[in-house]
């Protein structure tokens, strides 16, 4: 845990709108902390505003009602003054959204060449421990229409730890992924959480989203759901099961496909 | 809705504008290799191509007024027209419509499938400024570009128009010709030239760019974008060519 005493998320009657449409409210009344080290995940089915709801907790959209703080201080949108901020945050995409005329690596080494003034060839050990890390090595010269998402995943994962962030924004991190990747996924999360020794061993604050919840049972993590354009804490996991919410219990138990729902 | 698109890209110019001057010192080692990058695709490549056209321009040209001049005997006129046609108007707007073409069109695709595809997002996640990343480099490799393909568009057309005049058996020597063209030129042409060329391909980027960037787009929305960011892009031209058109008159 960090010796923080702010948590380093705090919202008060936010009101989120959608990315594309700021006027469409996605989200309102949001009430919600996340302390540091904490593992959240949250749950919702698709088009329940879920993407839009983490790009406004990272910090790239603003809230359009409310009061947003990161670590104590009042928030409205990560610009140029907040840049020290921006980078505490990391922030991987449902998509992935790699850079499409980059390769995985180029993809990877470029937060870190652009903020620390880096030739390609600099960065390349640091770069290819991460790529190793995230056993992304053997693509790292694929471009990413030439990856399977899995990979692509895995690539903007690589990227959004490049600068060592002490939060971790996933949206929807497991959608679309095979067993072997989901796995994968679920147990490095849970060692970052915990402190992964390749940075520096500090537990790292991660904040999932998901429309499937059974691959997240068991461990040290919190719960809560995007429901009727509100959030609720439902607690651990062992609280979440115990939920009469009829959502929770599909995205217990039903498969993704089986709770779509449109906007 | 055209007051709001001219509020729009007036305010877009000068955002770039103050990242070009504030961040100059910025990530150097990331940003000029895509600046080189910019220069060479919207410069040294369409080289061929405008040397092409050049060729043809002077023959056109040449062609025609060699055609109306033979009847009056009034070949003293030919470097006059030249200078006014091509140096004047026809060189650098037809060098920033065929930039706007070549390149123009490739920038708004880009730029408006990575605004869709959530790219410019990423960047602004990894703390990238995306005007800093995507827009300065090309606004400045179309600048360049523009100014310098002109230079040797019209250099170029000149020679062929020379071709063009020898081909037909016109009485008119080489040092008389090239003398007839330094005569018809001035200052201002040199100085306004470099104004006009560098506003073109200035605002060429920033419409195209602004287009591509500045709303969040869908996909199936990027085709129509283009369009339109190509069609405002060739009343920007012809604006900025009256303005200078203005100036020469008043000069």
């Amino acid at each position: 845990m960090s010796d923080n005493p702010h948590p380093v998320i705090e919202m008060r009657d936010v009101t989120i709108g959608a990315m594309n449409d700021p006027a469409f409210v996605m989200l309102e009344k949001v009430n919600w902390t996340v302390a540091p080290g904490e593992f959240w995940v949250i749950g919702a089915p698709p088009y329940s505003g879920k993407s839009d709801f983490l790009m406004t907790t990272a910090g790239l959209i603003p809230p359009a009602g409310g009061c947003y703080k990161f670590c104590g201080n009042e928030t409205r949108i990560f610009d140029e003054s907040r840049l020290a901020d921006r980078l505490r945050m990391g922030f991987i995409f449902e998509t992935a959204s790699l850079f499409h005329y980059l390769t995985v690596a180029e993809n990877v080494a470029l937060p870190l060449c652009y903020h620390k003034n880096l030739d390609p060839g600099q960065g390349a050990e640091a770069i290819a421990e991460l790529l190793e890390l995230t056993e992304l090595k053997p693509i790292a010269g694929v471009t990413p229409a030439n990856l399977p998402r899995s990979w692509s995943k895995r690539a903007g994962l690589a990227r959004a730890l490049t600068l060592q962030p002490d939060i971790l924004v996933a949206d929807n991190p497991l959608g679309g992924l095979e067993a072997r990747h989901v796995h994968w996924w679920v147990h490095f999360l849970d060692e970052l959480s915990r402190g992964h020794k390749y940075f520096g061993g500090k537990p790292m604050t991660i904040i999932a989203a998901t429309d499937d919840l059974r691959p997240w049972r068991g461990g040290n993590r919190r719960f809560a759901l995007l429901k009727d354009k509100h959030l609720v804490p439902l607690g651990s996991w062992d609280e979440a099961i115990l939920s009469a919410d009829p959502l929770v219990k599909e995205l217990i138990a039903a498969p993704a496909e089986a709770v779509e729902s449109p906007r | 809705m055209f007051l709001i698109t001219v509020q729009g890209v007036g305010a877009f110019a000068l955002i770039t504008l103050a990242v070009i001057l504030r961040k100059i010192n910025v990530a150097p080692r990331v940003i000029h290799p895509i600046i080189r990058r910019e220069i060479s695709r919207a410069g040294i490549q369409l080289l061929p191509m405008f040397l092409f056209v050049a060729f043809v321009l002077g023959f056109l040209v040449i062609g025609q007024t060699v055609s109306v001049a033979a009847r009056f005997g009034a070949f003293d006129y030919i470097g006059t027209v030249m200078v006014t046609v091509v140096v004047r108007e026809l060189g650098p707007l037809l060098a920033a419509v065929l930039m706007l073409a070549r390149v123009g069109t490739a920038n708004v695709i880009e730029l408006g499938t990575a605004r869709a595809l959530n790219e410019v997002e990423a960047l602004e996640a990894v703390g990238i400024d995306p005007i800093h990343y995507l827009v300065v480099p090309r606004v400045i490799g179309m600048t360049l570009g523009v100014f310098s393909l002109t230079v040797y568009l019209i250099l170029a057309t000149l020679a062929s128009g020379y071709l063009c005049v020898f081909l037909q058996n016109v009485p008119l020597l080489p040092g008389d010709y090239f003398q007839e063209l330094a005569d018809s030129l001035s200052w201002l042409d040199f100085a306004l030239l470099a104004l006009k060329t560098c506003a073109f391909g200035f605002f060429i980027g920033i419409v195209t760019c602004y287009h591509g960037l500045a709303q969040p787009l869908r996909l199936e929305e990027v085709s129509r974008v283009s369009v339109r960011a190509i069609a405002q892009g060739i009343i920007v031209c012809v604006l900025i060519d009256a303005i200078f058109f203005i100036l020469y008159l008043h000069a």
